[in-house]
């Protein structure tokens, strides 16, 4: 488990960017968090950049848009998920775990 | 409609094959082309540096390809389109109800470096292949003509491989017909910052060498020493395998503003058409990855409805990755362009066009959130 941020840092609509070897992103969309790979499977872009709707994140470079619940593109350019996490909240702060590869969609 | 052709397989002809199965069209598919689908924009940029392969840039796997159940005709090219249907390269002639023109534009040449040595364009993965090896084998001194985005990125990616690099720009600010002359001026700036020369106002007026390519003239006597030149000078519609065909050219296949030609039959996509854009009233080719993308689900539903019924209506967007840095725009520029978010010192910000109190457009570097928000907020100004 890592710690993300607290929950007053993470506003709703917006994303958070956890450093690290591979860069995983907390999105805040409808009162729910999700972590996810943050780099878009399409070409190299921050999804934690993007925009964020319901329970997608649009791509900022090509609009790829990703399912929040699942990783799973919903329409092209992107054709390969990107993986999700567990995100735990405690005491008011935000907690991923980034062990737990979850299966790609 | 029973059988539909689709001329041309980069990413507007395959992204118009996939929204005719996508809309429900059952019948026979043919897609005609002169190379398999792929993507070209990491040409100028990440195959240059050698970050992806040629396999990395394919826009569909074989899965993706084998759902469109399509007959294909790869490595030839259409050179006729009449009553009886398009006439290939190999001869062979395909009649069918519907038509998808998706040819693309072709790399403009300077006709004073034909026969040329130590020349290049960059359109193709072949173009892109053959500057690679020419770039492997240490050229002393580059020059790029045109501080375009090709242009652009390919000084870019040159310098980043370690070369000497020379621009040349005949106009006085570079992109300034696309960005205006501000931001022009401050991504022109981007190449003296990496140490790349940058020379503005000047065309080209020859080249200097026997069988290669020695130097540059300039139209002011000026000679820059080349023993590698990319032209970045644009690129032209690939039109004339329609002459005869009764459809209208003019710098491109003239559609409306659902990318449809004057035969409802026949719909024209990326590139190749220059649609009646209903945000701006005028005709435009959006020579953008983007609008190739985006073009063909209202081309192909106004192609199966047999009449214009929707229409294309988006802004233009596209980046560009220089130096490390990711430009974006989106829009249409104007001279009334302020700064909303960062400094152009710093290279980082964001700057919006407006037209009175109308934003018009986003230009952006380093900045893509702020970007997305303000992309988001033009669309939705009508």
């Amino acid at each position: 488990m890592i710690r993300a941020c607290s929950v007053s840092e993470l506003p709703e609509g917006e994303a958070v960017r956890l450093a690290g070897p591979v860069p995983v992103s907390v999105f805040h969309s409808e009162g729910a968090y999700y972590a996810l790979d943050d780099t878009c499977s399409h070409q190299d872009a921050s999804l934690a950049d993007g925009w964020i709707e319901g329970c997608y994140v649009e791509c900022p470079l090509h609009a790829a848009r990703f399912d929040l619940r699942t990783g799973a593109p919903d329409c092209l350019p992107a054709k390969n998920a990107v993986r999700t996490y567990p995100v735990v909240v405690a005491d008011g702060v935000i907690y991923v775990d980034t062990e737990a590869r979850q299966e790609v969609a | 409609m029973r059988t539909v052709a689709v001329v041309g397989t980069s990413l507007a002809g395959l992204r118009a094959a996939q929204e005719l199965r996508a809309q429900g069209f059952d019948g026979r598919l043919v897609m005609i082309g002169a190379e398999p689908p792929y993507d070209r924009p990491p040409l100028s940029k990440d195959f240059l540096l050698g970050k992806v392969s040629a396999g990395d840039i394919a826009l569909a796997g074989q899965d993706d390809l084998d759902a469109l159940a399509a007959e294909w005709h790869l490595g030839v090219r259409a050179e006729k389109l009449g009553r009886e249907g398009v006439t290939l390269g190999d001869g062979t002639t395909i009649a069918a109800d519907g038509y998808v023109v998706a040819t693309g534009a072709v790399a403009r040449t300077l006709d004073a470096a034909r026969n040329l040595g130590g020349v290049h364009t960059l359109r193709t993965l072949e173009d892109a292949v053959a500057l690679k090896q020419a770039l492997a084998a240490g050229p002393s001194s580059v020059v790029v003509i045109g501080a375009g985005f090709i242009g652009a990125e390919v000084a870019s990616a040159c310098r980043l491989l370690g070369h000497e690099v020379t621009v040349i720009e005949a106009m006085p600010v570079p992109l300034a017909p696309v960005l205006g002359a501000r931001m022009g001026a401050v991504c022109g700036e981007l190449h003296a910052e990496n140490d790349v020369r940058l020379i503005t106002g000047v065309p080209v007026a020859g080249f200097t060498g026997d069988g290669r390519v020695a130097g540059v003239r300039l139209a002011d006597g000026r000679e820059v020493p080349a023993d590698l030149v990319v032209a970045g000078v644009g690129a032209r519609p690939a039109t004339e395998w329609l002459t005869g065909s009764g459809l209208a050219v003019d710098d491109g296949v003239l559609v409306d503003s659902g990318c449809v030609t004057a035969y409802p039959r026949v719909i024209a996509v990326g590139d190749v058409a220059r649609y009646r854009c209903p945000l701006r009233g005028v005709r435009v080719r959006a020579e953008h990855w983007t609008a190739a993308g985006e073009q063909p689900g209202v081309a192909v539903a106004n192609l199966l409805a047999g009449s214009t019924v929707t229409h294309f209506a988006r802004h233009g967007y596209f980046w560009s990755d220089q130096y490390g840095r990711r430009l974006q725009f989106a829009g249409v520029a104007t001279e009334d362009v302020r700064i909303v978010e960062g400094d152009t010192a710093s290279k980082r910000f964001v700057a919006a066009y407006h037209r009175g109190d109308v934003l018009t457009g986003v230009f952006a570097i380093d900045s893509p959130r702020p970007f997305t928000r303000l992309r988001r907020a033009l669309q939705r100004c009508r």
